[in-house]
């Protein structure tokens, strides 16, 4: 009977290798209800999978970087066109103490406005769902407020507040509050009818009720919404670079630009892909350590997968 | 000297929905009592208003008139002494089945210690104390209720409210559960009510049952089981408990004859 589950797994159960279902027959029957299998099981084939991931992810990299390189090379495309992936590599590594520079403004034009925007967020979600009295006034001026085109308030904003870094973090805020503040409130009003039952049951306080069932309950969706509010944050601190300043990577750009020097542009947007990827990953990580009980969705890069 | 009151007092329960332009009655002059240490159970078809009944009692919803008495106060709001169980376990998926148990304890703030302790002890008589560090996702539908029992049972309240506890359930857990909860209640004697559509059930656990016609619910007619204790799960083939099926049965109006 081992013997013939065994083959009938490896013959069925082949292409579901990736996602590693493992050995659940295994299993005591009690703990593996729900195809959920215990968390000792996942880890164990999970080096396995994810290298294999990798491997795929890096085989793809270089097939579409060593296409485009050749493409150029054959067919002698100049560089301020578009410029092969070595020149573009060339320029990165030359300007290695320029682009350290510009990279750290732009990450930290992206991470401030973002925690503020996490800050302010949150306690706005808060608001809307604990108080319903303020929901039918914050709730229509969030709206309003986030009709407003950012790029097009963004030269308005230095005229306020200057060409320094101030003006890029309340652009990176202004675009990433949105998310973060109906994420946050639908989350906070999607406690289980059931539990505030059981609250007011046991005659719990508001404080009790928000901290004990709201709260965690608005966690996974509050994720989701920083998870988007993160890629948008970048976007709004490249959006004040470019509109004025003299720093950060969308300065880079628009000098680059200027100067027809693509390259310098192209290693310019990827080193913007490489800090947008590593913020997502350390919201996925966050997510992970903060929050193991949320059933894990397949995180999409390795910060969730690194526990 | 005057008789002990009774657990819970219910006399001529009415409640009505109010919509925009009329009013839909619910339940229509409801009255029975629960005597301390008894389980009854309320049985009526889908929608009839049991569950309502059994919310106006934990203080949940308001009632439109009548009485309903908790040991002879009149139920104004939610109240402490009352155990809820819902028709889903409504279990913290952020905590573990222990520290879902020890909810009520940390709300109604407890002593840490001896909360822990009675936690344990109740997990270990809904059978589930293996399964204490466990997540409510990493356990099956049958198991997150049984913690949800434990939960109720948490604050030591003298009474135990059941909403329809198994009917998300399939048959086997349904009554396996069943059994389980008849042994809880013979340890730990609490005054219980329990709503159900679900006939074996009812009599299997019940001293009596409140049948219900249909909404606007009136009682039909309270059973009493006659059943002896303590009960075997196989009585529920023999024939004296096949005769009240039938007699509850022809009561609500199944056709199965």
């Amino acid at each position: 009977m081992v013997i013939g589950s065994g083959i009938a797994r490896g013959g069925l159960e082949k292409r579901r290798w990736p996602r590693c279902t493992g050995p659940n027959h295994a299993l005591d029957a009690a703990t593996a209800y729900r195809g959920l299998l215990p968390d000792a099981y996942g880890c164990f084939l999970m080096p396995s999978a994810s290298l294999h991931r990798v491997l795929k992810l890096t085989l793809t990299l270089i097939v579409l970087v060593g296409s485009w390189e050749a493409l150029c090379r054959l067919l002698q495309v100049p560089a301020f066109l578009i410029p092969a992936p070595s020149q573009v590599a060339l320029r990165l590594y030359d300007k290695r103490d320029l682009y350290f520079m510009h990279t750290w403004i732009t990450i930290y034009e992206t991470t401030a406005g973002f925690l503020l925007a996490v800050a302010f967020g949150i306690v706005s979600a808060a608001i809307i769902v604990v108080i319903p009295k303020l929901r039918d006034v914050v709730m229509p001026t969030l709206l309003v407020a986030q009709l407003v085109p950012k790029v097009a308030i963004a030269p308005l904003l230095l005229i306020w507040f200057g060409y320094g870094l101030f003006p890029k973090i309340i652009i990176a805020f202004l675009v990433a509050f949105f998310p973060i503040v109906v994420n946050g409130a639908s989350g906070l009003a999607s406690v289980q009818p059931e539990l505030l039952d059981l609250g007011s049951s046991l005659q719990a306080s508001r404080w009790q009720t928000f901290w004990k069932f709201r709260v965690p309950s608005a966690l996974p969706e509050i994720f989701s919404g920083m998870k988007i509010a993160v890629t948008l944050a970048i976007i709004g601190a490249i959006i004040g670079e470019f509109v004025g300043g003299n720093r950060g990577l969308g300065y880079l750009i628009i000098v680059a630009n200027q100067e027809l020097d693509t390259a310098l542009a192209f290693a310019a947007i990827l080193l913007l892909s490489v800090v947008g990827i590593v913020l997502y990953a350390l919201i996925e990580m966050f997510e992970r350590i903060l929050i193991p009980w949320n059933a894990p969705s397949e995180p999409l890069t390795a910060g969730g997968r690194m526990l | 000297m005057r008789a002990p009151a009774p657990a819970i007092k219910i006399a001529d329960l009415r409640k009505t929905y109010a919509t925009a332009d009329c009013e839909i009655p619910a339940l229509d002059g409801l009255s029975f009592r629960i005597e301390p240490g008894e389980f009854v159970s309320l049985l009526g078809p889908s929608g009839c208003g049991k569950t309502t009944v059994l919310r106006i009692v934990a203080g949940l919803t308001a009632k439109t008139g009548g009485i309903v008495e908790v040991d002879g106060v009149p139920v104004t709001g939610p109240q402490r002494k009352i155990g809820l169980v819902f028709q889903v376990p409504a279990l913290m998926k952020w905590r573990t089945a222990l520290e879902n148990v020890l909810l009520p304890a940390e709300i109604l703030g407890l002593d840490r210690a001896a909360s822990r302790g009675r936690a344990h002890e109740l997990l270990d008589l809904v059978g589930l104390s293996e399964f204490a560090s466990r997540y409510p996702r990493e356990l099956s539908g049958g198991m997150q209720q049984r913690v949800a029992i434990a939960r109720a049972l948490a604050h030591d309240p003298a009474i135990l409210l059941l909403d329809e506890p198994f009917s998300a359930l399939d048959m086997m857990t349904r009554n396996q559960l069943n059994i389980e909860l008849l042994r809880i209640w013979s340890e730990r004697r609490k005054t219980s009510l329990l709503v159900t559509h679900s006939i074996p059930e009812a009599i299997f656990l019940s001293d009596r049952i409140v049948v219900l016609g249909p909404r606007p619910a009136r009682i039909l007619e309270v059973v009493t089981v006659s059943l002896p204790r303590p009960r075997d799960p196989s009585i529920r083939v023999s024939l004296s408990f096949m005769q009240v099926v039938d007699r509850i049965g022809r009561l609500v109006g199944l056709e199965y004859i």
